[in-house]
């Protein structure tokens, strides 16, 4: 039996030392009024914030400081991303390409793709977008029917993809294409490619959710060329770049900390002195909340080590995605609001915009069933 | 994991091995003292683990200490090591001589209080306390109360006190403690007094249920692979797959929260990581239990298969030394009296 183990990691001081000085940063931010803590941190859109992270340091932490890196440890970056979600500073603009993009390119980028692409992520002016989902492909990612074709120096790319999260702000996204016919094996003959969203032969069409907001979009390429040097890794290789991919996307604190917002204005509405229940139900969310935050730095450790934690990355996210689902449900019995749109910055409004991205967490990144069926193969189920 | 521990858990395992066999286990139900398993227990220093060195304890860190006590109860073995670790270690806390053999602590009642009094030649205790674990098969147990407005630990010895005798779901013997004007044999200052019992026993409890759900965990997934339904291994159906995947979530949880407390508390229970603990720890055993017990079909519902020697244990054990809601509401009255602004450095310890 695999068995799962969180060993506890013990912090290094520099993690601690930077810890204080984004905690500063944050508080310098919001006291200057250049933002106010959001309950949607990370799928914010805030260049002007993404590029002042960019100077501190904060993006691109463990990348090489030839490519704009700052050559620091995961346990370093842990600490930047934790506080920035806790702090609900809007991170959203280069959220991606510092927590799987850049680092992927890093791994498989060209020397091209390295050097031009990775020093813009870095100054935080550079973003992201991810390009797995397609109308027919979710779930089963290697269903994808977007397919890429050798011409001269490059590809061409046709095809649509979906439920792409700000593509229609972003510079890039990373496709995942087909660029073989399917066989037996049907996770050969796929590719990832990168797309620069500035260049003809691709269209990004929002589509709204369902509170009527514009995050993600459909985008549709027609004969679109890629040069061969913005392939990532060997063509063919695609599946294995995209689960790496993923297991950056997996354990990280963006996964429980979603509600965190509504969780803090939650305790302040319940006040200092809370009757048995609001008391108990708070308690049990912080039980919870400091559990997962030690077994998500763990898998920051692990990945520290140069481990592969896959399994370990889909159980924090499964575990974690229940947790924030769960803040809004029991905070609107104990706080009895109703829910409200157009209210500012209230707690109604907060619980609000909880409850109606709620059921987005556990579908983004890998549904919930997806991520029980790693576990159990981990288990040695299958 | 270093030798050191394999080594630590190999011992556990072979003392199981070899001296908690089946009709062991059901006499101990059945309220015979397990004199040969204690016995092996003591001879390695198993019931002094947890004392510091200068306390006459067997040189393990307390880490390792309560590792054992982890393997212990993923064997779900019927003796107090919990009761006799955490007893010697208030002894100890106080200065006072740890005794030989097992011991127990009062009162573990979260509602319960004892009276210390002064007579003219010698202090004594008063009062009831409730389900104390193994309170009947240890000859003396150490019991914490005020004198004089000062928290005290002392130890008294149980002949004479028992007024009852139940037993936890597992079987486990729950004593009724009726002191009157019991004399205490010693006493001496508790830092902590009766709040630092309370933490070092869900502590413990934290850490049994970490084990015990582990081993719950390993009984379901061996039975997942071996019991054979429509054609295939029932580990083969996605409804069996998903949910010893969240059972697998749980005792993920509860042991990473067990952990952080045992890492906290090495000089003295951490009130915070304990809280956490105890409250993740206790959620996961029921909805570890009830998943494990599904996948089992009516062969877990036997008393054949052994699996409800570690679930009826999780069922008992989250609720001893204060059940989930005790401890949230504490943890939860810290963090509202605090404030939300003080919530993440409290996480984040800065
Ligand atoms: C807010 C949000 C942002 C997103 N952003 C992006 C993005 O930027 N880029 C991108 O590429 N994608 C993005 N996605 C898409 C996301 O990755 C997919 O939604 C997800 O992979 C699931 O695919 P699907 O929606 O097609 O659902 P389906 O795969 O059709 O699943 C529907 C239901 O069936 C279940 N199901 C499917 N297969 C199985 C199975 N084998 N066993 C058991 N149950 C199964 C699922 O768990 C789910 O409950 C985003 C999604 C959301 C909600």
């Amino acid at each position: 039996m695999h068995e799962f183990r969180f060993d506890p990691v013990a912090m290094p001081a520099a993690a601690e030392a930077l810890r204080s000085e984004v905690r500063a940063f944050i508080a310098g931010e919001v006291a200057r009024g250049a933002f106010t803590p959001s309950r949607n941190s990370w799928s914010s859109f805030d260049p002007d914030f993404s590029r002042k992270c960019g100077e501190q340091g904060y993006i691109g932490m463990r990348w090489p400081k030839q490519y704009g890196g700052h050559e620091r440890s995961a346990l370093e970056r842990y600490v930047v991303t934790e506080e920035m979600l806790a702090g609900g500073a809007p991170v959203g603009a280069h959220w991606i390409a510092d927590r799987q993009s850049g680092q992927q390119i890093l791994r498989y980028g060209s020397e091209r793709a390295r050097s031009t692409i990775l020093p813009r992520i870095a100054a935080g002016v550079c973003y992201f977008s991810i390009g797995m989902s397609e109308p027919d492909s979710g779930s089963d990612l290697a269903a994808v029917r977007t397919r890429a074709s050798k011409t001269e120096g490059g590809w061409k790319i046709s095809g649509t993809k979906v439920w792409t999260s700000g593509a229609h702000m972003t510079n890039y996204l990373i496709a995942l294409a087909r660029t073989a016919p399917k066989e037996d094996d049907r996770h050969a003959g796929l590719t990832q490619f990168i797309v620069d969203l500035s260049h003809p032969g691709v269209s990004v069409r929002p589509i709204y959710n369902l509170y009527g907001g514009h995050d993600f979009n459909e985008v549709v390429f027609d004969e679109f060329f890629v040069a061969d040097d913005m392939v990532m890794g060997e063509p063919g290789m695609g599946w294995t770049l995209v689960t790496s991919e993923l297991a950056f996307e997996r354990s990280g604190p963006d996964r429980f900390l979603s509600t965190y917002q509504l969780l803090l204005e939650s305790i302040r509405a319940i006040g200092t002195d809370p009757d048995a229940r609001s008391a108990n139900e708070i308690g049990r969310f912080v039980a919870h909340l400091a559990t997962l935050r030690r077994m998500s730095i763990s898998v920051a450790g692990m990945l520290e080590r140069g481990e592969q934690p896959t399994v370990e990355a889909a159980l924090v996210k499964d575990v974690g995605t229940a947790f924030e689902r769960e803040i809004p449900e029991t905070f609107r019995q104990l706080i009895p609001t109703e829910p409200s749109l157009g209210a500012g910055t209230s707690y109604a409004e907060l619980l609000g915009m909880s409850i109606l991205r709620a059921p987005g967490f556990t579908i983004r990144g890998g549904t919930r069933e997806i991520l029980r069926g790693m576990i159990a193969r981990g288990l040695g189920l299958r | 994991m270093s030798e050191n521990r394999n080594d630590l858990l190999n011992t556990v395992d072979r003392i199981i091995d070899e001296h908690c066999a089946r009709p062991l286990r059901e006499s101990a139900e059945a309220g015979e003292w397990p004199a040969g398993l204690w016995r092996a227990l003591e001879a390695v220093g198993l019931d002094r683990a947890a004392l510091p060195e200068e306390a006459g304890g067997s040189g393990l860190a307390f880490e390792d200490a309560m590792l054992a006590l982890r393997r212990s109860a993923y064997h779900a073995t019927p003796v107090p090591l919990a009761e006799t670790m955490l007893a010697g270690s208030l002894l100890a806390a106080a200065g006072l001589a740890v005794p030989q053999g097992a011991l127990s602590v009062a009162p573990v009642n979260t509602s319960d209080r004892l009276e210390f009094v002064h007579g003219s030649t010698r202090t004594s205790v008063v009062g009831v306390a409730h389900r104390v674990p193994w309170g009947n098969l240890c000859a003396q147990v150490v019991v914490v109360g005020e004198l004089d407005g000062k928290d005290i630990v002392g130890m008294v010895s149980t002949s004479g006190s028992v007024r009852g005798v139940e037993q936890n779901l597992a079987g486990e013997p729950r004593a009724l403690l009726g002191f009157d004007h019991a004399q205490l044999t010693t006493f001496a200052a508790l830092p902590g007094g009766l709040a630092r019992l309370q933490a070092g026993g869900a502590l413990c409890r934290s850490v049994q249920m970490a084990g015990a759900l582990e081993r719950a965990l390993e009984y379901s997934l061996l039975y997942a692979n071996e019991r054979v339904q429509f054609g295939r291994p029932i580990a083969k159906f996605q409804a069996i797959q998903h949910m010893l995947a969240q059972l697998a979530g749980q005792v993920a949880a509860a042991s990473a929260a067990a952990d952080a407390a045992v890492e906290a508390s090495a000089l003295a229970p951490d009130e915070f990581a304990v809280a956490v603990a105890k409250s993740r720890a206790g959620e996961a055993a029921g909805k570890g239990a009830e998943i494990a017990h599904q996948v089992h079909g009516a062969m877990g519902y036997t008393r054949e298969h052994n699996l409800h020697y570690v679930t009826r244990r999780l069922w008992s054990w989250r609720d001893e030394f204060g059940n989930e809601p005790h401890w949230q509401r504490r943890l939860g009255r810290l963090v509202a009296a605090h404030g939300a602004d003080a919530l993440w450095p409290m996480l984040s310890g800065l």
